[in-house]
């Protein structure tokens, strides 16, 4: 069956500016991911198209793509998933500068997840074992600790869109995983860089980033556990 | 060309890589390079889970623990590496927690374990010689084991502020007389060269499965470490011994871990039968991979199989009589994957497997703290280090369990960076070849200004089948002499590949194309080393030698790139064999 590929390309090298490109692409059912047909556009018609992507599988967050405008994985999107009587339109995440069509530059993302100091903080030394955590403990960071860093949630949040300098979703949830990781001893580190105007409180949950996330995580839900947490600190 | 100095590279920041650069004391300079954002590395798809003896849901020992990989080694691994991996397990795997791996628990709040593929104590705990059965040793967090523990690794990595170099693609090392002085990558953004100069560099690269059309790999598996060591006159151990894991989703090659098998999940062929009954009494279908593996082609090609839409075969896995809290706290992620996939309900229906092409049991030879070895005699390469899947130390000898790679990743990871933190006290920089971007620099010019006819998607696609369909699961003579000639032939194809991005601004095409001489590069030991392995052992299968043949192939492979299209030289060297002497692999 064929379908069509709408992609948004840019190469900074030739271009002052974005367009749009058309690939008819054959696509053996309607099982087959977004990302294997960007792989034939690439290898049998445009080498030039760029893109990330690494396990095809949806766990390591390189393919993070504007499809039909949501984010989502390119790899755990299928034809299925999308209306493919029409051109399927591809475009780079919004809000982080493009390197090449498909790739952003990243690295503003990454720093803001650095900023909640994303490790365990212990002031007590461990035991000889490993530390006790009742198992509904551990379960309860499981859903934040899913997170693969794809972006697609900081990316389609107006908020960061309207502010560069909200610190996002995504690293708000990683805050969440250490704020209430009962081993961790860094709470009031991590809520005091998250208490700022353009920390928590950027967030006016309008849920895009429940919406965007590939993993499911309720990231909102996350956000509010926080802002709950923020408040008791307050009283 | 940019010049660096650190006295210590990683290439590679995957488990093993992350895990050395840990052990990097305060006052030396260190560098971790990685063709992707670090989070991205293939370690993070790790599924089921990393074995230790913690014994916290039933007794357990890591003398149980060595045998079991003895045995599942088919007695090819290095039993003093396996002793120093097990017994450093148990302190790895709390260690791992202490770092902040969010684990699974047990009610009492230890860390949780289930079963897996191969792990067994004896079933009366006084007789070591009595039956085996299956032991809860597979330490987890649901069934995102390696996506946590790459994650807690890299967190450390921010906390202890290393530098990261990411997305540059490490083309080449850079060798002074017998030592190592360094390595040459490309910046993808920039396309420019990098050279590094160091005291140390550590290959964790990881493994090769893109050489293979159906993997469990991601794309990034170039085999580009092998590749390295290959091409500079250095050999590579027992590439023969490539893992295929046995339920991949089928078409896809997608992983499904053994741990829905290890929960209580079972293989059937069309008759409905849980055939594992007849190939393993005992551990059924937590046989180990390999055994697995031959009996679901085994039961396929005589008929028991079912076909797909687009005439493979495929055999079920089903975990549909789990309960459902089974399901969705301890194998979430790859019902997701059934379910994504191929629209397949795993609490209703079987989900349809076959064997995927997993892991490199052989490559780079090290001693048992990742030092590089050269020869039989493990002379030792001064200043190059290897660790995880990239290296062959040999603890998986000629085929791994499953929950044993994330141990490798870490234990010797570890002891390779407290052995370079110790060789770069006393070392000087070995003096930089004048040349040493030359190489890189001559095939990305060649690659970039062809006009040659040869396309890498085609090319690679026909070296992927190709491999599947010679130099798969069961080997013969007639398909690896074959073999041998394909590769000449594809690689002088490969001179002639022409790519069509000439552009220096994140080139994937280039990258692409450098990638593909590197999967080209490691299937040619693979090929030879099965070509010349005249026995079935492990993972390695041979249709015209089917038996064990201990009396002459109890011993390692080497193999050594020759000049000008030349066979490789091939040379063996001997097992370490200490506690168990090798005796017939029965489940």
């Amino acid at each position: 069956m064929k379908v069509t590929l709408r992609i948004q390309r840019y190469n900074p090298e030739r271009d002052s500016e974005p367009y749009f490109q058309e690939f008819e692409l054959e696509a053996g059912d309607d099982k087959e991911r977004i990302l294997d047909l960007l792989h034939q556009a690439k290898w049998k018609y445009d080498g030039t198209l760029t893109f990330r992507r690494s396990c095809a599988h949806g766990v390591c967050g390189s393919d993070a793509v504007k499809i039909n405008g949501r984010n989502r994985l390119a790899c755990s999107t299928l034809l299925k998933d999308v209306n493919y009587s029409k051109p399927i339109v591809l475009e780079p995440i919004p809000s982080l500068p493009i390197i090449k069509d498909l790739v952003v530059d990243m690295t503003d993302f990454y720093k803001k997840y650095e900023a909640v100091k994303p490790y365990l903080i212990t002031k007590t030394s461990p035991p000889e074992h490993e530390r006790l955590q009742q198992n509904e403990d551990a379960e309860r960071l499981f859903e934040s600790a899913k997170c693969i860093l794809c972006a697609c949630c900081t990316t389609s949040c107006p908020s960061s869109w309207s502010d560069p300098n909200y610190i996002g979703p995504a690293a708000l949830v990683k805050a969440y995983r250490f704020v209430f990781d009962t081993r961790d001893e860094g709470a009031d580190e991590r809520l005091d860089i998250i208490d700022t105007p353009d920390g928590i409180w950027r967030c006016h949950t309008i849920f895009n980033c429940v919406e965007a996330c590939p993993k499911e995580i309720n990231v909102t839900w996350h956000i509010s556990q926080l802002k709950k947490r923020l408040a008791e600190r307050e009283m | 060309m940019i010049k660096h100095q650190f006295d210590v590279i990683i290439v590679g920041a995957g488990g093993a890589g992350l895990r050395a650069a840990l052990e990097i004391p305060e006052g030396f300079s260190c560098a971790v390079i990685s063709k992707v954002f670090p989070t991205r590395s293939h370690t993070g798809a790790a599924q089921g889970g990393i074995g230790a003896a913690l014994g916290n849901e039933e007794e357990d020992s890591w003398e149980w623990h060595m045998f079991d990989t003895v045995k599942g080694s088919d007695y090819l691994g290095d039993q003093d590496a396996i002793e120093i991996m097990c017994q450093d397990a148990i302190r790895a795997i709390i260690e791992l927690e202490h770092m902040g791996v969010p684990f699974s628990r047990t009610p009492d709040g230890k860390i949780a374990q289930r079963r897996f593929g191969g792990h067994t104590k004896p079933e009366n705990l006084s007789d070591p010689d009595s039956k085996r059965i299956a032991v809860r040793r597979s330490c987890y967090s649901a069934d995102r084991t390696g996506h946590v523990m790459l994650r807690t690794l890299y967190e450390n990595c921010l906390k202890q502020k290393v530098n990261f170099f990411p997305e540059f693609f490490v083309t080449d090392l850079i060798m002074s007389g017998k030592s190592c002085a360094g390595v040459v990558a490309i910046d993808i953004a920039t396309s420019e060269v990098h050279v590094f100069h160091a005291k140390a560099v550590m290959l964790a690269t990881g493994g090769y499965g893109r050489v293979y059309r159906i993997t469990s790999n991601a794309h990034v598996g170039t085999g580009d470490g092998f590749a390295f060591v290959y091409n500079n006159g250095l050999p590579l151990e027992d590439m023969e011994f490539v893992q295929f894991h046995p339920t991949g989703l089928w078409k896809l090659g997608i992983l499904i871990s053994e741990a829905a098998r290890g929960e209580g999940g079972i293989l059937l062929n069309n008759k409905g039968e849980r055939f594992m009954e007849r190939y393993a009494p005992t551990v059924k279908d937590l046989a180990p991979r390999d055994m697995v593996s031959r009996a679901m082609l085994t039961e396929i090609r005589e008929g028991r199989g079912f076909k797909g839409s687009d005439g493979t075969f495929y055999v079920q896995l089903d975990v549909s009589h789990l309960p459902k809290e089974v399901i969705d706290d301890k194998i979430p992620e790859i019902t997701g994957f059934a379910r994504t996939y191929l629209g397949v309900e795993p609490t209703k229906e079987p989900i349809p497997v076959q064997p995927t092409c997993h892991y490199a049991m052989g490559g780079i030879p090290t001693t048992a703290d990742a030092e590089v070895t050269r020869d039989k005699k493990n002379t030792k390469v001064p200043g190059l280090y290897a660790a995880g899947e990239a290296a062959c130390v040999s603890v998986h000898g000629a085929n791994r369990l499953g929950t044993n790679s994330l141990l490798d990743l870490i234990v010797f990871g570890r002891r390779g960076g407290k052995a370079i933190a110790k060789f770069i006290k006393d070392t000087e920089f070995a003096p930089l070849p004048d040349d040493a971007a030359e190489k890189t620099i001559s095939v990305a010019d060649r690659i970039m200004n062809s006009r040659g006819k040869e396309k890498v998607g085609a090319l690679r696609t026909e070296l992927q089948e190709k491999m599947m369909d010679k130099v798969g699961i069961f080997r013969n003579e007639k398909d690896l002499k074959e073999m041998t000639s394909e590769i000449k032939s594809l690689r002088e194809r490969y001179k002639e590949v022409a790519i069509d991005d000439k552009g220096k601004i994140f080139n994937t095409d280039l990258i692409e194309a450098i990638e593909l001489g590197n999967l080209l590069d490691t299937a040619e030991p693979i090929i030879h080393g099965a070509l010349t392995r005249r026995e079935s052992r492990g993972a390695h299968s041979r249709e015209d030698f089917p038996k064990r043949d201990d009396k002459n192939w109890l011993k390692h492979t080497l193999i050594y790139k020759s000049e000008r299209n030349r066979a490789p030289k091939v040379d063996f060297k001997p097992v370490s064999i200490t506690r168990f002497q090798p005796k017939e692999r029965k489940y």
